[in-house]
């Protein structure tokens, strides 16, 4: 056995360390190895979440909340957004905060992955994708919190008839939404952590970036209303404005989430398939971006 | 040959000097519209041409060129040189951190990396859950720290506190803590940069002891950089020593230290005007340094106890602020281990006037030194305050050699022993 072994030694190299690597050079078997880390690095964030100070966990419930409240004031009260007689507004804009929040927090989490751990980053090396993989599942925690919060709300408004209708068959889909929104905000992170390590003034930009997105994310309208009021008012720019909406797959996600609980809005498996496509796409190539980004840039910070 | 367990071939490293791109978006763009207005680029520094051909060579700088090694099996190889030698470097480059630009390093065995102990800890998690994660970042499953855990935790020395919060410990106690994570990993390869430098005496032979067991227990190879001869000479068999990027010595590692610290005797002898490695902005540059005796006459080699005159010869090229003046002399050992410094700062010295061409002289009343070869490094800057840093003037690594022999320092007739300094005592018994 130990003469095999040898054997083995003699012949072959374990790996090499060289400049440059493959165009798509992605080890998973090495991310697989570092499984414990990814493990140990989420259970670092839910302790020191756990250990803040009250307010801190507390933000989480009162944020969407007081959101949700203004929304419905604005969008529904002044605005009048048509989000069906069979669902209260609040609840309708709480469905579509809860969900947009955990996409948010990936994020606005993953953007700054290799600023924030640029010490770590230069002292040892692990595969640096672990860092965006924890802030993603480090956020469900957060999400677990607002859900809750939301069905206590849903459960709420079901006793007065205010909370539209369950479709049970869907309830299957919850996971998969809540992987893409994963996923999406992990591939976008990545994209945007790789290029602020050449351009820092694009941090300013995704505060700001994540707030418009959420505009064109039906967060606070039914595509299908949307879609028609501004065919009304804009018809020339409508062109336009619509496809962005209809296409979006955060859109089609939230609206998705929403027809889970209210069986109402849209919903095709058609949509569906084509976000799961997009969001794949974009992970990949986040994916590929931050790689790239990784072998060079404890030379440029 | 078959048991050759890291192979460095041919590598080099070379970082471009100064900025890549100018770091934003809006400087970036701005100078595109310029570009396309076929105006100059806004953000080229006054005086600063925008030639190709003049810039050329200095853009770009090979931190390491060509460094050739092998490493066998149970091997302790000690990396030696000056500061900018390139050891951080290459360093990085075998724990992964930042890739060659040309060359391969092969290596059969995993590399885990010390290049800092205590990466990842976090304050509010206890000692043990931080034994935990920083395994983790150096490598180990969690299965692996959890058969190590009782070892690790008493290696450390912290029991008592192993449950309470890292922010808690003493900055002592964490260096414990993480050292003794980091003496448990089981890579076939460790990477060690200076953290023995750390913690108490104690500790630090407790740490020296552990590597030693690693490489001669375990079989295990140890690649290990250092300022510190006699922790070279101590822990490792071999030796390579990197000069401006390269490789100048590499044989075992007595040699090496020797190879190494015979260099600064020869750069001793090397007159101040033709160092290379000179740094400041040279608004005065010092000409000549050498010793006087109490006569006035110049000597090659002094006697503890006796009195001496330290004289720098200096030609002033520009305005120098006189209250910002500051000399700091600092005198290594053998081992290349700072053992004494003079500053102006603390002894409170202020300057009336520095002549375009002059002497400083550094008196000393009775030389305190016992018998050895000492190396000075001299730095002269301007300082505004105590709390700004040094802008610094003209500054030399190993600029002089003394050579002290034995002297009489307290007038009995007997010879000062060899090694240290001269304390001030006397002896009673009451």
């Amino acid at each position: 056995m130990y003469l095999l072994k040898n054997e083995n030694l003699n012949t072959e190299w374990l790996y090499t360390i060289s400049p440059k690597g493959k165009f798509i050079d992605f080890n998973f078997k090495e991310i697989w190895r570092y499984r414990d880390l990814l493990f140990l690095f989420v259970k670092r964030d839910v302790i020191t979440l756990y250990k803040q100070t009250v307010l801190g966990p507390l933000w989480y419930l009162i944020q969407p909340l007081i959101t949700s409240v203004i929304f419905t004031i604005i969008f529904n009260g002044i605005a009048n957004i048509n989000v069906g007689e069979h669902v209260h507004p609040f609840l309708f804009n709480l469905a579509g905060i809860t969900i947009w929040n955990y996409f948010a927090e990936c994020l606005k989490g993953t953007s700054d992955s290799f600023k924030k751990n640029q010490n770590i980053f230069s002292k040892v090396y692990f595969p640096r994708v672990i860092m965006p993989m924890t802030v993603v599942i480090s956020a469900l925690l957060k999400f677990a919190i607002q859900f809750l919060i939301f069905i206590g709300f849903y459960v709420f408004f079901a006793f007065q008839g205010k909370s539209g209708t369950l479709d049970v068959n869907l309830l299957l889909l919850f996971p998969v939404l809540v992987l893409l929104m994963g996923l999406l905000g992990l591939g976008l992170g990545m994209i945007i952590s790789s290029m602020t390590t050449k351009y820092r003034d694009l941090t300013f930009l995704v505060g700001f970036g994540v707030q418009l997105l959420m505009y064109v994310s039906a967060v606070m309208y039914p595509i299908q209303d949307a879609v028609e009021k501004i065919e009304r008012s804009f018809p020339k720019s409508a062109s336009f404005i619509n496809p962005i909406i209809e296409n979006n797959p955060l859109a089609q996600i939230v609206e998705t989430f929403r027809y889970m609980f209210f069986s109402q809005g849209q919903f095709s498996v058609k949509g569906i398939l084509v976000t799961l496509i997009v969001t794949v796409g974009i992970a990949l190539l986040g994916l590929v971006i931050f790689n790239k980004t990784e072998r060079s840039f404890i030379d440029t910070v | 040959m078959t048991d050759i367990i890291l192979k460095a071939e041919n590598i080099s490293k070379q970082y471009r000097l100064g900025l890549v791109g100018t770091g934003t978006i809006s400087h970036d763009l701005n100078r595109w519209w310029y570009r396309i207005r076929g105006k100059e680029d806004p953000y080229l520094k006054v005086g600063e041409s925008n030639d190709r051909s003049a810039k050329g060579n200095s853009d770009y700088v090979w931190a390491l060129q060509d460094i050739n090694f092998e490493v066998k099996r149970g091997e302790v190889l000690g990396i030696i040189g000056k500061n900018g030698a390139g050891k951080s470097t290459l360093l990085k480059i075998l724990s992964k951190v930042t890739s060659p630009t040309t060359g391969e390093i092969k290596t059969r065995g995993r590399i885990a990396s010390l290049l800092e102990v205590g990466t990842g800890f976090h304050g509010e998690m206890t000692g043990r859950e931080n034994i935990y994660l920083n395994g983790a970042i150096l490598g180990m499953t969690k299965k692996e720290v959890s058969s190590k855990i009782e070892e690790i935790i008493e290696f450390s020395g912290c029991q008592r506190y192993i449950d309470t919060p890292v922010k808690r410990y003493s900055s002592g106690m964490t260096v414990r803590l993480a050292f003794a994570v980091a003496a448990f990993l089981e890579p076939e390869i460790l990477v060690v940069d200076e953290v023995l430098a750390v913690g108490d005496t104690e500790f630090q032979a407790k740490a020296i002891g552990k590597m030693q067991d690693i490489s001669r227990g375990d079989g295990r190879t140890v690649l290990f950089v250092s300022h510190n001869m006699a922790s070279v000479k101590k822990l490792c068999t071999k030796g390579v020593v990197l000069e401006n990027g390269k490789i100048v010595f590499s044989g075992d590692s007595n040699s090496a230290v020797n190879y190494y610290l015979n260099s600064n005797y020869e750069l001793t002898e090397v007159s101040l005007l033709n160092r290379k490695e000179r740094k400041g902005n040279f608004k005065l540059k010092v000409e000549n340094i050498f010793i006087e005796d109490g006569e006035g006459k110049k000597v090659n080699e002094v006697l503890t106890g006796e009195s001496y005159k330290l004289v720098f010869e200096y030609t002033k090229f520009s305005t120098i602020d006189e209250k910002q003046f500051t000399i700091v002399l600092q005198f290594k050992n053998e081992n290349d281990e700072i053992v004494n410094s003079i500053a102006t700062d603390e002894l409170g010295t202020s300057f009336a006037k520095i002549y375009d061409k002059g002497r400083i002289e550094i008196v000393i009343p009775k030389l305190q030194f016992r018998e050895g070869n000492y190396f000075m490094n001299y730095m002269i800057s301007e300082r505004v305050s105590l709390s700004t840093p040094h802008k610094v003037i003209d500054y030399l690594a190993d600029a002089f050699l003394m050579k002290v022999n034995k002297g009489d320092y307290w007038k009995t007739g007997v010879l000062n022993r060899a090694k240290g300094f001269i304390q001030e005592a006397s002896i009673h018994i009451t």
